[in-house]
């Protein structure tokens, strides 16, 4: 006899969860129904990530290196999964190398964007740099999971929380991935994964004032403009790279004086 | 106290700087390509201390500020991006001697074109401006380091639009590292203090800085617009309003230009109960009476720990009294005019609506010159966080005093605002200053100090305060840009 396989149900990733979109919609995508997200599940998102932002931007950042590392551990278990849902194995293991990377890079990052400046006065002044905070990320249509990590790993390695519109055309890396991340210690609301129409999720992402950042996959006038209303940092991602200035556009740099004195 | 200090006629003898260290023109052009452009229409900048005209400036038109962009990248092209870094350098290093060599002519300019005292103007504003040049002259030969394995590289043509609190030394900020990038600039001064930016332009000339490296042009606005509007910018730089800084973010969506904002502030600034009282009441006014409170990172809400409050307020009010207001050229003037007319009208009216919500005000007694526009210093107790004193920004010497009880809640307190420029500490408590300082979501946080500046130390916002940073390496940024840039 043969068995008749268990499928699974493809929904979105939100403060830790897994809901079917609230709107009771999907649309088909590489042969599958998708959740299709609606505004209000946006803004359910948004919600739990800034829930959460106090939470990941207080860990130490040896600790978050940790748990990204422990992502990129997960990442390395599902190859098989992840490869069948982008271009296979090469761009998977790029994926897994590129969060390697970037966790190695969240006890660096103060000692190269920051430090102490010399000030012509009697104090002491340093610049650290901090999360910017909730970050919106449009994530580019392609490489289905290479350009996803490419985008987020940055944003979370600065210490930022993040709402994620998948790729519209390819998002079951990006569900997959949800499950990574559920299982990798990474907080509930840390992450946030909405699949659905681009077109449809992007423009509230800008709008929302509730986002500090936004990361588009390409030059969006209509989206920019949105993006102003509350001087959002609008960064245009590479769906291929990595820099820790792909971080430094996500962190806000502080600057703090005292005297010296007996 | 105050009506016994006045009794025994504890009075300042009038110590005026002299003015005749400036020889004003009647009538200033545009100084674009090293050259000045005959403008086309023209409005009088005034004196606000006594109304007096000072000049006639330009309001430079669209076509105008086309000259000036066609300029900037003709400089751009033909010269500044083949010249020698270290060669680049030390046009700026002259330019800082220059204006240290000119400091009292520029102060004084300053004053009278701006209103803010003379010894803010001699004593922070020209030494900071001439310190900006020296610095970022020493990047300019250095941007390797700065950026290693980032092959940085000019942006182009810099648009730049500064205000009118600062007229010299957020040119400096503006200007210097975009020079020191390798970028040429084209900058717009506010309209009520184009005076200094004019002068500006000799301390170029006696530079010999290459024509159409670095070009001015005078105006409103509509000129602000045009040259926001204009395709031949590669690089924006905004310092203002949060509201012209959102229009212009708007403008410039899906155009792929670099932009930085410095925008506006509400900053708390805040006392707890085991703070040296009279350093803190120093602060506290230094914090928002400096400059006459035309400071975007004023501390603006005073934050008091309940316990202090009253012994807090009283020694505030005190010292309130002892300040000088008055003529901005006499050496002893404390707080000047206020810039212009629009502004006090913008000041009054908000001060009207704090005391229709329900805050007490109190103004220490005061005599202003009859001409001229001038508000006394003033302090708002009582306030909630919903009243507009609490959350508007007044750029004026209004003070709002707000109170908290715990650590935790005086962190929600500062933060509850849209802007996130500074904010002030006032503990002798290491830990609980370094606990502070990590919550506040401001670009700048002073601890038992407020309102320093240096050109080695960034400064800039959180949320809507704007975003890119002015000062140090950090500064250098905005005006490069680099190999994960893609492109040339």
């Amino acid at each position: 006899m043969t068995r008749v396989p268990v499928r699974k149900t493809y929904k979105l990733y939100v403060g830790g969860a897994f809901p079917r979109s609230e709107s009771g919609r999907t649309y088909e995508a590489e042969g599958h129904n998708i959740a299709r997200g609606s505004r209000k599940d946006l803004r359910d998102a948004v919600r739990a990530a800034r829930g959460a932002a106090a939470k990941w931007a207080g860990m130490t950042a040896y600790n978050r290196g940790q748990v990204l590392y422990r992502v990129a551990e997960m990442m390395e278990a599902r190859t098989a999964e992840l490869a069948e849902l982008c271009e296979g194995r090469e761009e998977v293991e790029r994926a897994i190398d590129r969060v390697v990377w970037y966790a190695g890079w969240t006890d660096k990052l103060s000692q190269v964007l920051g430090g102490s400046n010399p000030v012509a006065g009697p104090y002491f002044n340093f610049t650290v740099p901090e999360p910017t905070g909730v970050v919106g990320i449009v994530a580019p249509a392609e490489p289905a999971l290479l350009g996803l990590i490419s985008r987020l790993a940055p944003v979370l390695a600065g210490g930022n929380v993040a709402v994620v519109i998948a790729s519209e055309a390819h998002p079951r890396a990006a569900v997959e991935l949800a499950e990574v991340l559920e299982t990798s210690d990474v907080p509930a609301g840390v992450v946030n994964i909405l699949t659905g129409l681009r077109d449809e999720l992007a423009p509230h992402l800008a709008a929302h004032l509730d986002v500090d950042a936004l990361d588009l996959d390409r030059g969006d006038a209509e989206l920019e403009r949105a993006a102003a209303d509350n001087v959002k940092r609008v960064v245009f991602g590479r769906p291929d790279g990595q820099s820790p200035y792909d971080i430094s556009k996500f962190v806000e740099l502080k600057t703090v004086w005292h005297p010296t004195g007996r | 106290m105050t009506e016994e200090l006045a009794f025994r006629g504890f009075e300042y003898a009038a110590a005026p700087e002299s003015r005749a260290i400036v020889s004003l023109e009647d009538a200033y052009g545009h100084y674009v390509g090293g050259r000045w452009l005959e403008p086309s229409e023209t409005y009088t900048t005034i004196s606000p201390a006594s109304e007096e005209p000072l000049a006639a400036v330009g309001q430079a038109s669209a076509a105008d500020v086309d000259a000036a962009v066609a300029a900037a990248r003709s400089a751009f092209d033909s010269e500044w991006s083949a010249l020698r870094p270290a060669e680049r350098a030390k046009y700026l290093f002259r330019i800082a001697r220059l204006l240290q060599e000119r400091a009292r002519e520029f102060a004084v300019l300053e004053s009278l074109d701006g209103g803010k005292p003379i010894k803010e103007s001699r004593d922070v504003d020209l030494p900071l401006a001439a310190a900006h040049f020296f610095y970022y002259a020493g990047w300019a030969d250095k941007l390797e380091y700065a950026f290693p394995n980032r092959r940085p590289r000019p942006r182009g043509v810099a648009g730049q639009i500064i205000p009118w609190n600062f007229p010299l030394l957020m040119l400096a900020w503006k200007i210097a590292p975009a020079l020191a990038a390798g970028n040429t600039v084209v900058l717009k001064p506010a309209e009520t203090t184009p005076l200094t930016a004019l002068l500006f332009c000799d301390v170029l000339r006696q530079a010999e800085l290459p024509p159409g490296v670095v070009n001015i042009v005078t105006g409103d606005g509509r000129t602000g617009a045009a040259l926001v509007e204009h395709d031949g910018v590669d690089k924006f730089a905004f310092t203002g309003s949060t509201e012209v800084g959102k229009a212009i973010q708007r403008e410039l969506a899906g155009k792929g230009k670099g932009l930085t904002l410095e925008l506006g502030g509400k900053a708390a600034n805040i006392v707890f109960d085991d703070a040296p009282l009279d350093q803190a009441v120093e602060g506290i006014v230094n914090g928002i009476y400096f400059n006459q409170g035309h400071v975007c990172c004023a501390g603006s809400r005073l934050l008091v720990q309940e316990s202090i409050e009253q012994p807090l307020v009283e020694k505030l009010k005190r010292r309130l009294s002892t300040l000088r207001v008055g003529d901005p050229l006499d050496k002893n003037t404390d707080v000047g005019a206020i810039n212009s007319a629009a502004q006090l009208q913008k000041i009054e009216e908000l001060v009207a609506a704090g005391e229709q919500e329900g805050a007490e005000i109190y103004q220490p007694p005061c005599r202003l010159p009859e001409r001229g526009y001038w508000f006394v210093p003033t302090v708002f107790t009582g306030v909630a966080q919903s009243h507009r004193i609490a959350q508007e920004e007044i750029f004026g010497p209004v003070l709002s005093v707000l109170t908290f009880r715990t650590p935790e809640e005086a962190v929600e307190k500062a933060n509850n605002t849209a802007y996130g420029l500074s904010a002030g500490i006032w503990t002798e408590k290491g830990s609980r200053i370094l606990w502070m300082a990590q919550r506040m979501r401001a670009g700048v946080v002073w601890a038992n100090t407020f309102n320093r500046f240096d050109p080695t130390s960034p400064f800039g916002g959180y949320k809507e305060s704007g975003f890119g940073r002015e000062g140090g390496l950090h500064g250098l940024e905005p005006y490069l840009r680099f190999d994960e840039d893609g492109g040339a």
